[in-house]
C-alpha cells in the first residue's frame, strides 16, 4: 500500500506536468488548426534558458522564472505564429506537419548550438534543500507539491480565460468557425497570436518543471512529452478537462509501470517507450473517422513522362558513377549514404506523395531492413535483400491496419510512436527466442556488423563499388515509382488522397489499398536500409532513430514529396549539400544543424516542392536539343579531363554545376528568338512609342479599324 | 433491371432529425426524382443509401436484399452508384483517369472481364468528354464537372445511379443533352434517382417524383399530379393553406 501511495504521488506530479504541456498544445491546435510537434521542442528550449539564467549565471529564481514564463515564452511563441505558422493556411496537412516537424529539427540544432551537448548541467529541483512532507505512510517532495499546485491553477486560469474574459470567448469561436469570427469583427491573428503566445508559456512551464527529472537533453526532452501528446489526444484535441484526465491515466499508468514492472532484462525497454505505447492505444480508442471527402490542397505534382523517366534514371546512375570514380575513398564514406538515404526517401513517395498516408516510421523500417541484412546476409548472401522486402512489407502491412481508423495528424503520430516504440524498446532488447525455434539478437544491444553485398561472386566491398550499386538500385527505384504512378495503382492511389468517400462508392477496397501501398513503401524502405547497412558494416539504433528518420521526411517533402526527384532532392541535401558546405566553410559546421529545419519552414511558400520548380528552370534544355546535346558532351569532356587528372575535384564540381546553368540560359535564348519583335508584330497600341510613327502604321491602323481608304478621304 | 428500396430510414443528427420515416422506391428503367427545398434532406438519405452515414433506424434494399450492415465498397459492388452535390472529383487526375480508375476498378472485382480502356473511351463519347479527355478536371467549368462524375459513376456499370444535383451548373445547351441522356440510361434497365432543383428537367424527365420537407416525404405521385399537391406548394412558396 505504501508502495502504491508513493507511485501514485509520482504518477500524479508527472501527469501534472504532461497536463501543462498538453493544454498549451491544445490551445494552439484549436485556435490554429496546426498540431504544433515542436511544442515540446519549445518547452525544451524554455528548460535550457531557465537553466542559463537561474543556475548558469546565478540569478534569483523568481526572476528567472518571470523573464522566461512572460517574457521570453510568450514573444517566441508570437514570433512563430507571425513569421511561420500564419503562412499555412490552404496547405495540405502533410505541409503543415513538415513545417512543424523542421521546426522540431531546428529548435533542437538550434539548443545544440547555444547549449553544447555533452556538457553536465545541474538541475536542481525547486525547494530542493527542504524535507518533503510526509503524508501519512508516504513522502511528498516540494517539487511534486509546487507541479501539482501548479496544474491546477492552470486549469483554473484557463476555465477563466475561456469563459469570462473577451479574448477567451474569442478563442473559442475562432475554434468553432474562424470565417465567421471574422465577419463578426473579431481579430482571429490577433487571437491566434495570443493563442501561440499562451500555448508557448505553458510549454515553457512543463518544460521547467520536468527538466530536473530527466538529463538535460534536447533531444530527448523534446520527445519526452510524446506523453503529452497521449493526453492531448485523450481530450480529442478539443476538450481541456478530457486533456486533464488523459494526463493523469498517462503519467500514473507510467509511475504504476515503473513501480510494478516485474524486473527484467526485456522490460527497461518497454518502461521508456511505454508513453509511445500508451499514445498509439490512445489513438486506436478514437472513434471511427467519417471517410475523408475532398480536400482542396495547393500542391500539384505532374504526370512523369516515359521518357523523363528513363532520362532521370540514367542522370542518376551516371552520377553515381561519376562520385564513385572521381571521390576519395574518405569522400566516399561522407557522401556513400547519398543513394542508400535515398531510397529510403523514395519508398515516402507512392505512400505519402501518391496515397496521402503520412509515415514517420521510414527510417525503422529501414532499420529492420538493415537487422535483416545482418542477420540472414552473412557473406553478402544476396537472398537477404529478397527477406528484408518480405519482413519489412509484412511489417508494413500490419501497421497500415491502423491507418484505416487514422489519418492526417493522428496517423503522423501512430507512426511516430510505432518508431519511438522501437528506438526505446525493441532495437535496445538483449537476445531471446522465438518459440525456441531460433534465437533473435537485434542489434546485441549495441552494434552488429554487417557483410558486403556479394552479387553472383562479385564483391560490393569498397565504397567506390557500394555506391554504384547504391546509384542503379535508387535508378531502378524511380523507375518502379514511375511506373506505379502512370499505371493503376497510382491512378487509384491518387484518387485515394483525394476523396476517399468516392472511392468507396466507386467500390475499391479501402483497406487491401492502404495495405499494399504500406506494404509496398516498408519494403523499399526496407531494402535501403539493408543497403545502407552493408555501406556502414556496422548499424546501431542511432543510425534509425526517429529524429533522424524526421529530416529525411522533410527535406524530402521540401524536394517534392510526388516525383522520386523529391527523393533524390531530399537526400542529397542531406548527404550531400550539407558535409560540401561543412567542407567548404568548416567554421559553419556547428550552424548546419538547423539547415533542414530552415528548409522545412519555407515550405509553406511553396507546397510543390523544390524539384517542381527546378524542372520548370531546366526544362529549355531538354526542349532544345542543342542545348541537351552540348550540356551531356560538355559534361562528358568535363568528366574526361577529372578522369586524367588535369582538372582537380573543385574545379570539375564548379564546371559541372556551371555548365546546366550556362545551357540553361543559351537554351531559353535560342527558344525566344523566333518570337523576338519584328516591325509587323509590334502591338497596334505601340505603334508610335517604341519606334518611329511612318505611314504604313497609319494604313495598318486603319485596316484594323475597319475604316478603308475611301471613307477617309471620301 | 434493378429496384431500390427505402423503408422508413430516420437519421437524427443530434437531436435533430434530418430524414425522419422516409420511403422511397427507384424501380429499374424509370427515372425517379427527389426534389425538395435546400436542407429538406435529399443528399442525407443518399450518404445513407450509400452506406456513408449509417441510418438510426429503417432499411435500404436493392431486389429484395438488404443492404444494411454493409459498407459503402461493397454496396457499390451491388451496383449502387452515384454523384456528389459538391464534387468529389480526383483533382490530380485527368477527366480520362478520373472514369478510367472507376473502370479499373470494377475491373479488379468483377467476373466480367471488359477492357477498361474501352469502357472509358466509350463512357467519354457517351457524356461528351471526349474533347476534354486529357485536361486536369480541376480546369472544366462546373458543369462539364458534373459529366465527369457522370462518366466515372456510370463506369461502374450500376443497377441503380443516384445523382446528386447533376445538372446544376450546365448551361442550357448541357441541360438539353442531358435529358434525353437519363432517358436512355433509364431506358438500359438503370434505376436512375434525380435530386435536381431545376423543375422543368425533373418533370420532363421523371415517371415519379418525390418531395421531401424537413426530412419526411410529403408527396409521391407523377410529375403533373406534384405540380398541383397542395403540401407541395405550400413547401415550396410557404403558403398557410398547405400547412400539413
Amino acid at each position: 500500500m505504501d508502495k502504491f501511495l508513493t507511485f501514485t504521488i509520482v504518477g500524479l506530479a508527472i501527469s501534472a506536468i504532461y497536463a501543462v504541456i498538453a493544454s498549451g498544445l491544445v490551445l494552439t491546435y484549436t485556435t490554429t488548426g496546426i498540431f504544433n510537434f515542436a511544442h515540446g521542442a519549445a518547452g525544451m528550449l524554455a528548460a535550457f534558458a531557465y537553466w542559463q539564467l537561474r543556475f548558469d549565471w546565478g540569478w534569483p529564481t523568481p526572476v528567472a522564472l518571470i523573464i522566461v514564463l512572460f517574457v521570453l515564452a510568450p514573444l517566441f511563441g508570437a514570433l512563430l505564429e507571425r513569421v511561420i505558422m500564419r503562412g499555412l493556411g490552404g496547405t495540405s496537412e502533410t505541409t503543415k506537419l513538415v513545417v512543424s516537424i523542421s521546426l522540431l529539427l531546428g529548435l533542437i540544432g538550434l539548443a545544440q548550438i547555444i547549449w553544447k551537448p555533452g556538457v553536465s548541467r545541474p538541475y536542481s529541483t525547486f525547494f530542493a534543500g527542504s524535507p518533503p512532507l510526509h503524508l501519512g505512510p508516504t513522502t511528498i517532495t516540494w517539487h511534486q507539491i509546487i507541479t501539482i499546485g501548479v496544474a491546477i491553477g492552470v486549469a483554473g486560469g484557463l476555465r477563466f480565460l475561456l469563459y469570462s474574459t473577451r479574448i477567451g470567448i474569442a478563442m473559442r469561436a475562432a475554434v468553432d468557425d474562424q470565417p465567421l469570427t471574422l465577419l463578426n469583427g473579431a481579430r482571429p491573428h490577433r487571437v491566434s497570436m495570443f493563442a501561440w503566445s499562451i500555448g508557448t508559456s505553458l510549454a515553457a512551464l512543463g518544460g521547467i518543471l520536468i527538466a530536473p527529472l530527466v538529463p538535460l537533453d534536447a533531444a530527448t526532452l523534446s520527445l519526452l512529452i510524446v506523453s503529452a501528446y497521449a493526453a492531448a489526444i485523450f481530450g480529442r484535441l478539443r476538450s481541456l478537462p478530457m486533456v486533464f484526465v488523459g494526463a493523469i491515466v498517462v503519467g500514473c499508468t507510467e509511475a504504476y509501470l515503473a513501480g510494478y514492472l516485474p524486473q527484467n532484462q526485456y522490460l527497461p525497454g518497454l518502461r521508456l517507450a511505454s508513453p509511445a505505447i500508451l499514445l498509439f492505444l490512445v489513438l486506436m480508442a478514437m472513434p471511427q473517422q467519417r471517410l475523408k471527402s475532398r480536400t482542396r490542397s495547393r500542391e500539384f505534382f505532374p504526370m512523369p513522362s516515359r521518357a523523363g523517366a528513363i532520362g532521370f534514371a540514367l542522370a542518376v546512375a551516371a552520377f553515381g558513377i561519376v562520385l564513385a570514380t572521381t571521390l576519395s575513398r574518405p569522400d566516399l564514406l561522407v557522401y556513400g549514404k547519398i543513394f542508400s538515404i535515398g531510397i529510403i526517401a523514395l519508398s515516402l513517395v507512392p505512400l505519402v506523395g501518391f496515397a496521402g498516408q503520412v509515415s514517420l516510421a521510414q527510417l525503422s523500417f529501414a532499420g529492420i531492413g538493415a537487422i535483416v541484412m545482418a542477420h540472414l546476409g552473412t557473406n553478402g548472401n544476396p537472398l537477404a535483400l529478397v527477406y528484408a522486402a518480405l519482413i519489412t512489407g509484412a511489417i508494413g502491412a500490419i501497421i497500415a491496419l491502423p491507418a484505416l481508423r487514422l489519418s492526417g495528424i493522428y496517423l503522423a503520430l501512430g507512426t511516430a510512436a510505432f518508431a519511438i516504440a522501437l528506438d526505446r524498446w525493441i532495437f535496445t532488447m538483449p537476445k531471446f527466442s522465438v518459440f525456441g525455434w531460433f534465437d533473435v539478437d537485434l542489434f546485441q544491444q549495441g552494434s552488429v556488423s554487417v557483410d558486403p553485398l556479394n552479387l553472383f561472386g562479385y564483391r560490393f566491398d569498397t565504397a567506390a563499388r557500394q555506391m554504384v550499386l547504391m546509384s542503379i538500385t535508387f535508378a531502378l527505384g524511380s523507375l518502379l515509382v514511375v511506373a506505379i504512378r502512370r499505371g493503376r495503382l497510382g491512378r487509384r492511389l491518387l484518387a485515394m488522397k483525394d476523396s476517399e468517400a468516392a472511392c468507396a462508392t466507386l467500390g475499391l477496397n479501402l483497406l487491401e489499398t492502404k495495405v499494399l501501398v504500406f506494404s509496398l513503401s516498408a519494403a523499399m524502405a526496407g531494402v535501403g536500409g539493408a543497403l545502407l547497412g552493408t555501406q556502414l558494416s556496422s548499424i546501431s539504433p542511432q543510425n534509425f532513430d526517429l529524429v533522424n528518420g524526421l529530416s529525411i521526411f522533410a527535406l524530402t517533402v521540401v524536394g517534392g514529396i510526388g516525383a522520386a526527384g523529391g527523393a533524390l532532392f531530399g537526400s542529397i541535401s542531406l548527404n550531400g549539400v550539407l558535409p560540401v558546405l561543412g567542407a567548404l566553410i568548416p567554421s559553419l559546421t556547428t550552424y548546419l544543424v538547423i539547415l533542414p529545419g530552415l528548409a522545412g519552414i519555407s515550405l509553406g511558400r511553396n507546397p510543390s516542392g523544390v524539384v517542381h520548380e527546378l524542372r520548370a528552370a531546366f526544362l529549355p534544355i531538354v526542349e532544345v536539343r542543342p542545348a541537351l546535346v552540348a550540356t551531356i558532351g560538355s559534361l562528358g569532356a568535363i568528366y574526361a579531363l577529372r578522369m586524367v587528372d588535369v582538372i582537380d575535384n573543385w574545379p570539375f564540381v564548379i564546371l559541372s554545376v556551371a555548365v546546366p546553368i550556362v545551357a540553361v540560359v543559351a537554351a531559353s535564348f535560342a527558344q525566344r528568338e523566333p518570337t523576338a519583335l519584328v516591325p509587323d508584330e509590334v502591338p497596334m497600341e505601340w505603334r508610335g512609342l517604341i519606334e518611329p510613327w511612318s505611314p504604313e502604321d497609319g494604313r495598318a491602323l486603319d485596316r484594323a479599324l475597319g475604316i478603308s481608304e475611301g471613307q477617309l478621304h471620301g | 433491371m434493378a429496384d431500390l428500396a427505402v423503408r422508413h430510414v430516420t437519421v437524427n443528427f443530434g437531436g435533430n432529425l434530418a430524414l425522419d420515416g422516409v420511403d422511397l422506391e427507384a424501380a429499374g428503367g424509370q427515372v425517379t426524382g427527389l426534389i425538395g427545398p435546400n436542407g429538406a434532406g435529399k443528399t442525407t438519405l443518399f450518404n445513407v443509401i450509400t452506406g456513408l452515414i449509417p441510418a438510426d433506424a429503417g432499411t435500404v434494399s436493392l431486389d429484395g436484399t438488404t443492404l444494411d450492415g454493409l459498407n459503402p465498397t461493397k454496396r457499390a459492388r451491388r451496383g449502387l452508384a452515384r454523384t456528389f452535390q459538391r464534387l468529389e472529383l480526383f483533382s490530380l487526375l485527368s477527366v480520362r483517369e478520373n472514369i478510367l480508375v472507376a473502370a479499373d476498378i470494377r475491373r479488379g472485382w468483377t467476373r466480367d472481364k471488359e477492357d477498361p480502356d474501352a469502357v472509358t473511351e466509350e463512357i467519354l463519347d457517351r457524356v461528351g468528354l471526349a474533347d476534354v479527355a486529357a485536361e486536369r478536371v480541376d480546369s472544366l467549368p462546373t458543369g462539364r464537372c458534373r459529366l465527369v462524375e457522370l462518366g466515372r459513376s456510370l463506369a461502374c456499370r450500376p443497377g441503380v445511379l443516384l445523382l446528386d444535383e447533376p445538372a446544376s451548373g450546365q448551361n442550357e445547351t448541357e441541360t438539353a443533352r442531358f435529358g434525353p441522356l437519363l432517358r436512355e440510361l433509364a431506358a438500359e434497365g438503370m434505376a436512375v434517382v434525380l435530386v435536381e432543383h431545376d423543375v422543368h428537367l425533373v418533370m420532363a424527365v421523371c415517371d415519379r417524383v418525390h418531395v421531401l420537407d424537413f426530412g419526411r416525404i410529403i408527396a409521391v405521385g407523377t410529375p403533373s399530379e406534384i405540380q398541383t399537391d397542395p403540401a407541395v406548394v405550400s413547401a415550396y412558396l410557404g403558403t398557410e393553406a398547405g400547412a400539413k
